[in-house]
């Protein structure tokens, strides 16, 4: 048990300094782009014959430290976020956590439904792939799932949102009924999110359950010729019982370590659906943001996501942890 | 007609695998029987069809297998008498059968279990299976049957997992899982074959009190003639799926007819031999080292000792068993002050189990591995080279002075290169002569270890494991080295194949005047080639001593031990189990107190004349050593 | 003849087989065979051509990169060209009889109408003018490859007539013509990007495998947290850096690089741990141990040992680096016009609204779903040839 606490502690140890070089590797990103926000804003506003309120953009120019060289930028930045503070959306004229709000919730939620459904999917098909090797069943579920794969993201959305059309005559998109947006959670909105929620989740889980169906199939048809597995058989256990009880308990740990794979693929589908489909997640305003440059918005909703997917590798490396006692006892690899 | 006498009886039992359109027949129409309490030896080179007939018993070869011929069961608690191979493979009857009636043990002990499961989990699942004992009662029953096989703490053992145990202890584990149930029949695939002869003795003796103990029946699969002589009753000798001869023990030893048993046990190495006596293997090699002998005469002229060995330590810094790698780690020293001198044209014997130390040293040698301490000093034509030391120049030299044959036949040749790619790797590194000489080297390489000169443009994978290891001694050969440092080169084959390898290589030794460092786990293989033989034992060398000498007159308990673990196809010579069956790291503790270290420094090396050097106490008379 | 195990109970019988017997039977060293004599390379394309699916998406993939160097020749229209009476005409199919009679493939003319209550333009098809297709022809002059002037096409319409085999889009430029020349950057930014990544992974991968140590931890931390971003987010990101002013050429090369930048941390693992296991190998410390220098041992021993694993790898990534510029373009983000990506052509296809109206717009998604599936079939195949002693 001390190794096991001592492990997670090395664990979340590990995380900082992966967090650190993200956070350095983002803000050199949205630093990268010549011009700043208020240059284009200046322009536009020029362009339609206004004039800007230079005072204003002076005063928001040395608040943000835009005559600072950038190093100290980038500490005032992650400091700020260390704090709460992520910093000012010069687009939205708001704070950019009062601009993100419920947003980065919907994305959680989606990206965490897609992720359960994706499982409970590619678990059976899976094993059924794995134990009937080259049957029709598995060479339809094979070519289903690849087509899955080879089917992009936002042309699902457009194919869903094409036939709902054509069918229902109705458009879908948007998360939740649109006379929610600005209200606090309640349960009506509840249900509107849930009856909203399973395209986005159907869109963005199939790459995600085809994927892992072929990584399941390959990794269990591994294990199935396994040693240990006629040991099993030469004890009189029932096949099924063999297959659940080691290969497959072999293949939850592979399983569990694919988390950190399919995290970020998930949270990618996720970003690129939400534009299509016009979600009220994260997606379509970080696209917004990075073409007009709002540059804390877009680096605070890049660190979010990260954040995420670093989180949820830690989960996964945890409970890896728990359940694989090559790793709890000896803290090698499993390979 | 009397039904039930027979355990298991198989009648014309044929098993074949569809393979590339046709198909291979791995099992031709074998008989046999097994009786009540008794050993079958099942005997045969590797791909003679043994294992795929145990498992076909089983009922756990692949589905793909076809099988025809009857396999009958006499159940003797039920008195029933069932023809296995009618029962569906995965149907209620053969599942109660399996692993209950009987059970089975296979020959990786590493891959055996699953490393997700404990130990105990494992052998308890097999209870779970076939009775209806409360897990309490399943438990105890679990942990009698881990100390009976030898778990010194069995409720310790029950919740560890297969990684925390050794080869042997897995080993131990894997029969306890197959027997928890009270078989009446134990089938045992190689069950020692992964293993060194030390452990492989305990193992063996293990099986045999259990069997005799139990009353159960075994069959016992084995290519070792060696190991069948201490533990058969009756013998079914294979080759090629068919049965060549069989009969009861005796009968097979003092009267084999067939010429393949006959090859088989003349291949097995003997301490009772002659040393001048020559094994013969069943395929014999014709050595042509002619075009090779040029490459004698620059031998003899300097000192007489080719390589010096002097104090030498080597310590490694070992994971700790329950870390994540925080924290100090302990080092352990896995070679602790070794000294000793190779002689030009002699053949020293490095002996030891698995873990002492002895393929660290040879690595230190070759300079794959740098020591802590000590010194190492080469004689080439040049002068002595500190070889620990050297570099540029002097190590090119070295390079090509000293050469190395691997254990593994599969991964030391590059499966990407033709057989004259290499063999002519050396000779392209070194720069050795233009294309077409580098070519003639190659053939005159190829000729002298007995292939055909077509075997130049061929794969490794088109080769048998036998016929690899003979390129790998060609390419340590290509330079024309002194001294050729042969690490367990023939562990991994067969016996049958071991004798031809070993005959080959003192073919070489005598017409190029080689020089050989030979390391093995097994002391006949070790009497048979070398001139001189030290035994090592964590890490220390023991004894040393001229081979005869040490082979007579073993002074030091660990050579004594390893003596009598090895099995010889001599029904007048048996195991002696009592002597061997403790782990070494148990015996260690009664070995008399002359040779026990108390604290690091009390040992030092004896001298009792005539090259005979024994590890002991410093203070101690030599005449005490003597028993 | 069957051996006799023996009565039942009784001592065994000694048996002794009469048949003659041949020690040698199983020594391979007696014939030499096509098999035994087949290197490497040979035992993998035995092993790939097994693979019947993944042997017909290499070939169909060939024939795909062969046709990207003929397009101009291929394509009825060139990319740009407009035909304004011709907007959002709908795909014209193909007809051999006319009246029941032969003519050889030819379309109907489409006469367009105007409906005045949805504003929308009503195409109907013509069935008394037969448009016969002309072959080898001289239609629309070109420049092949910007260097030569020509006018053969493989198809054109017939004289005065028109021929849109999949539709025409808002400013009635042929869909058809404009995927053909859509894949010359679709395809291609695709095995750059791959070369890109390929480099790098070799490089940097080789070198943590090889050396260890610091390098090979840094390289490791880097990694990691490359792959815990997630890839569209950052390669948004990254293409949003480009100035808008940027010549097509060069955002070209800059979404290559963008894809290749981030993807080469799954190849460099892929050669550290090849690397790592076949440094285990016994070959490998042979070749040290005879003396033989790093570039010889990486050369001869080392990259031979993964290059087929890696190549394999490499294949199974062409498709994400596919998808990627496709998604990248479809969301303004990646490639834009004037280029023509089959990202670039999906983004006509982008509200529902206008979907609904011309669904032929959504049909360029046809050849990237077939060639995502060619490449991950070719790369399974590849893979399952890669280690022939398996």
């Amino acid at each position: 048990m001390r190794e096991m606490i001592r492990y997670i502690a090395w664990r979340f140890m590990v995380m900082i300094p992966t967090l650190l070089l993200i956070s350095m590797l983002i803000f050199t990103i949205i630093e990268l782009p010549p011009g700043d926000f208020f240059e284009s804003y200046v322009e536009e506003l020029k362009a339609i014959g206004e004039k800007a309120d230079m005072q204003e953009i002076e005063d928001l120019k040395a608040r943000y430290g835009f005559d600072q060289p950038m190093p100290i930028r980038y500490l005032n930045w992650v400091g700020g976020m260390l704090h709460g503070d992520f910093g000012y959306s010069f687009e939205y004229r708001m704070p950019v956590s009062d601009v993100v709000g419920d947003r980065l919730w919907l994305t959680i939620l989606v990206s965490t439904v897609t992720i359960i459904l994706t499982w409970l999917l590619a678990f059976p098909i899976g094993i059924y792939s794995a134990t009937h090797q080259y049957s029709w069943g598995d060479y339809g579920l094979t070519l289903f799932g690849l087509i899955g794969l080879a089917v992009p993201n936002f042309v699902l959305a457009l194919i869903l949102m094409y036939l709902a059309n054509i069918w229902f005559g109705t458009s879908i998109g948007h998360l939740m009924d649109q006379k929610y947006l600005s209200q606090p959670m309640s349960w009506e909105k509840f249900k509107s999110i849930l009856e909203h929620i399973w395209i986005p989740v159907i869109i963005i889980g199939t790459a995600g359950t085809a994927g892992m169906v072929r990584r399941v199939r390959a990794n269990l048809l591994d294990e199935l010729h396994k040693q240990y597995v006629m040991t099993a058989r030469a004890k009189g256990l029932h096949p099924f019982k063999v297959l659940m009880k080691y290969p497959f308990r072999m293949s939850l740990n592979f399983f569990i370590s694919d988390i950190g794979s399919i995290l970020p693929a998930v949270i990618s589908g996720a970003e690129i659906t939400a534009v299509v489909l016009s979600l009220e997640t994260t997606g379509p305003m970080l696209i917004r943001a990075l073409q007009a440059q709002d540059m804390y918005l877009a680096g605070s909703f890049l660190m979010f996501l990260a954040f995420l997917t670093v989180v949820g590798v830690l989960v996964s490396d945890i409970a890896l942890a728990i359940l694989d006692p090559r790793i709890r006892l000896r803290g090698g690899s499993t390979k | 007609m009397n039904e039930q006498t027979d355990l298991l009886r198989i009648e014309g039992l044929s098993v074949s695998f569809p393979l590339w359109g046709g198909s291979i027949h791995a099992v031709k129409n074998i008989s046999m029987r097994i009786r009540p309490g008794k050993v079958t030896a099942l005997v045969g080179e590797s791909g003679s069809g043994k294992s795929v007939l145990g498992r076909a018993v089983m009922g756990i070869e692949t589905p793909a297998a076809q099988t025809s011929g009857h396999i009958y069961f006499n159940d003797p608690d039920t008195k029933e008498r069932i023809d296995l191979l009618a029962l569906p493979n995965e149907g209620r009857k053969m599942r109660s059968i399996r692993g209950n009636r009987i059970g089975m043990i296979f020959q990786e002990p590493m891959t055996s279990f699953s490393p997700m499961h404990t130990v105990g989990n494992q052998i308890e699942e097999v209870l779970k299976i076939h009775t209806v004992l409360s897990p309490k009662e399943r438990q105890e029953r679990c942990e009698e049957m881990l100390s009976l096989v030898g778990f010194s703490n069995p409720a310790r053992a029950f919740n560890m997992y297969p990684f925390e145990l050794s080869g042997g202890m897995r080993q131990r584990a894997m029969i306890a899982m197959a027997l928890v149930c009270g078989p009446s029949l134990l089938i045992a695939d190689e069950p020692t074959t992964a293993l060194d002869v030390t452990i492989q003795a305990q193992i063996l003796k293990l099986l045999r009190d259990l069997q005799s103990r139990l009353g159960m029946a075994m069959l016992l699969i084995t290519h070792d003639l060696g190991v069948v002589a201490s533990m058969a009753d009756e013998v079914v000798v294979v080759y090629r799926g068919e049965v060549m001869e069989a009969g009861p023990v005796d009968a097979i030893f003092r009267n084999a007819r067939h010429p393949y048993t006959k090859g088989l046990m003349a291949a097995v190495p003997d301490f009772e031999m002659p040393r001048s006596a020559r094994l013969k293997p069943l395929r014999e090699i014709e050595v042509d080292a002619v075009g090779l002998v040029d490459r004698k005469k620059h031998a003899e002229a300097h000192s007489d000792v080719v390589l010096s060995v002097r104090n030498v330590s080597k310590s490694f810094v070992t994971k700790r068993g329950g870390g994540f790698g925080l924290g100090a780690s302990p080092s352990t020293l896995a070679v602790n002050d070794v000294s000793f001198d190779i002689r030009r044209g002699e053949t020293l014997g490095l002996v030891g189990e698995s873990g002492c130390g002895k393929t660290t040293l040879s690595k230190i040698l070759m300079r794959g591995v740098t020591a802590d301490a000590g010194e190492v000093s080469f004689q080439s034509e040049r002068g002595p080279i500190d070889v620990l030391n050297a570099r540029g120049e002097d190590l090119n030299l070295l390079r090509q002075r000293i050469q190395m044959v691997f254990q593994d036949p599969i991964s030391s040749l590059s499966p990407r290169m033709t057989v004259r790619n290499i063999v002519s790797e050396p000779l392209e590194i070194h720069q050795r002569g233009d294309a077409k000489a580098r070519l003639d080297a190659v053939k005159r390489l190829i000729r002298a270890i007995g292939l055909p000169e077509n075997a130049m443009g061929r794969y490794p994978h088109s080769f048998s494991g036998g016929q690899r290891q003979r390129i790998g001694i060609a390419r340590a050969l290509a330079l024309g080295p002194d001294l050729l440092i042969c690490d367990e080169p023939v562990s991994a084959l067969d016996v049958s194949i071991q004798a031809q390898i070993l005959n080959l290589m003192k073919d070489l030794k005598k017409d190029l005047g080689l020089t050989y460092l030979f390391i093995s786990h097994n002391l006949a293989v070790v009497n048979y080639m070398a001139d001189r033989v030290a035994v090592m034992y964590a890490g220390r060398i023991v004894e040393i001593a001229p081979c005869d000498l040490i082979m007579r007159n073993p002074v030091h308990p660990y050579t004594k031990k390893l003596l009598a673990a090895v099995p010889t196809p001599n029904l007048d010579r048996p195991l002696d189990f009592a002597a061997i069956g403790q782990p070494s790291a148990e015996a260690r503790k009664q070995w008399a107190r002359q040779f026990q270290e108390d604290a690091p420094g009390d040992l030092a090396h004896a001298d009792l004349g005539e090259g005979h050097l024994v590890l002991a106490r410093r203070n101690v008379d030599v005449r005490e050593l003597r028993p | 003849m069957t051996t006799k195990p023996g009565t039942d109970g009784d001592v065994l019988p000694h048996y002794v087989r009469e048949a003659p017997f041949d020690p040698y039977a199983d020594d391979a060293a007696s014939g030499s065979s096509t098999l035994d004599e087949a290197s490497q390379l040979k035992l993998m394309w035995w092993r790939f051509r097994r693979h019947k699916l993944a042997l017909f998406s290499g070939i169909a993939l060939l024939i795909m990169y062969f046709m990207i160097v003929i397009v101009e020749f291929l394509a009825p229209y060139k990319v740009h060209t407009r035909n304004m009476d011709h907007i959002f005409a709908p795909p014209q199919s193909v007809h051999l009889f006319h009246d029941g009679q032969f003519v050889g493939p030819f379309v109907y003319g489409q006469k367009m109408t105007l409906d005045m209550t949805t504003l929308r333009r009503v195409y109907s098809e013509d069935t008394g003018e037969v448009q016969k297709l002309r072959f080898f022809c001289r239609g629309e002059p070109y420049r092949f490859w910007g260097l030569v002037d020509a006018n053969l096409h493989l198809v054109c319409p017939a004289e005065n007539g028109h021929f849109f085999l999949l539709g025409t889009d808002r400013l009635g430029r042929d869909i058809f013509s404009r995927i053909l020349y859509g894949a010359r950057i679709s395809l291609t930014i695709g095995l750059l990007g791959v070369a890109t990544s390929f480099v790098l992974g070799i490089v940097i991968g080789g070198l943590a495998g090889y050396w260890g140590g610091w390098f090979d931890l840094v390289v490791q931390r880097i990694i990691e947290m490359l792959q815990s971003i997630p890839t569209i987010p950052l390669w948004l990101a990254l293409a949003a850096i480009m100035p808008v002013d940027w010549s097509p050429l060069l955002v070209y090369l800059g979404i290559t690089f963008i894809l290749g930048l981030l993807d080469w941390t799954g190849l460099a693992r892929a050669v550290r741990s090849k690397l790592l296991a076949l440094r285990e190998e016994d070959y490998v410390l042979a070749a040290q141990l005879m003396g033989a220098k790093s570039p010889r041992i990486i050369g001869r021993h080392l990259v031979p040992g993964f290059m087929s694993h890696l190549i394999a790898s490499a294949t199974l990534t062409i498709p994400s680096m596919i998808l990627g510029e496709t998604t990248l373009s479809f969301l303004g983000l990646g490639l834009r016009p004037p280029i023509t990506s089959w990202g670039v052509l999906l983004t006509e296809a982008r509200s529902v609204s206008v979907l609904a109206l011309y669904p032929w717009l959504l049909l360029p998604v046809i050849p990237v779903i077939f060639v995502i599936l060619a490449f991950n079939f070719l790369g399974d195949g590849l893979r399952d040839a890669a280690d022939p002693y398996k």
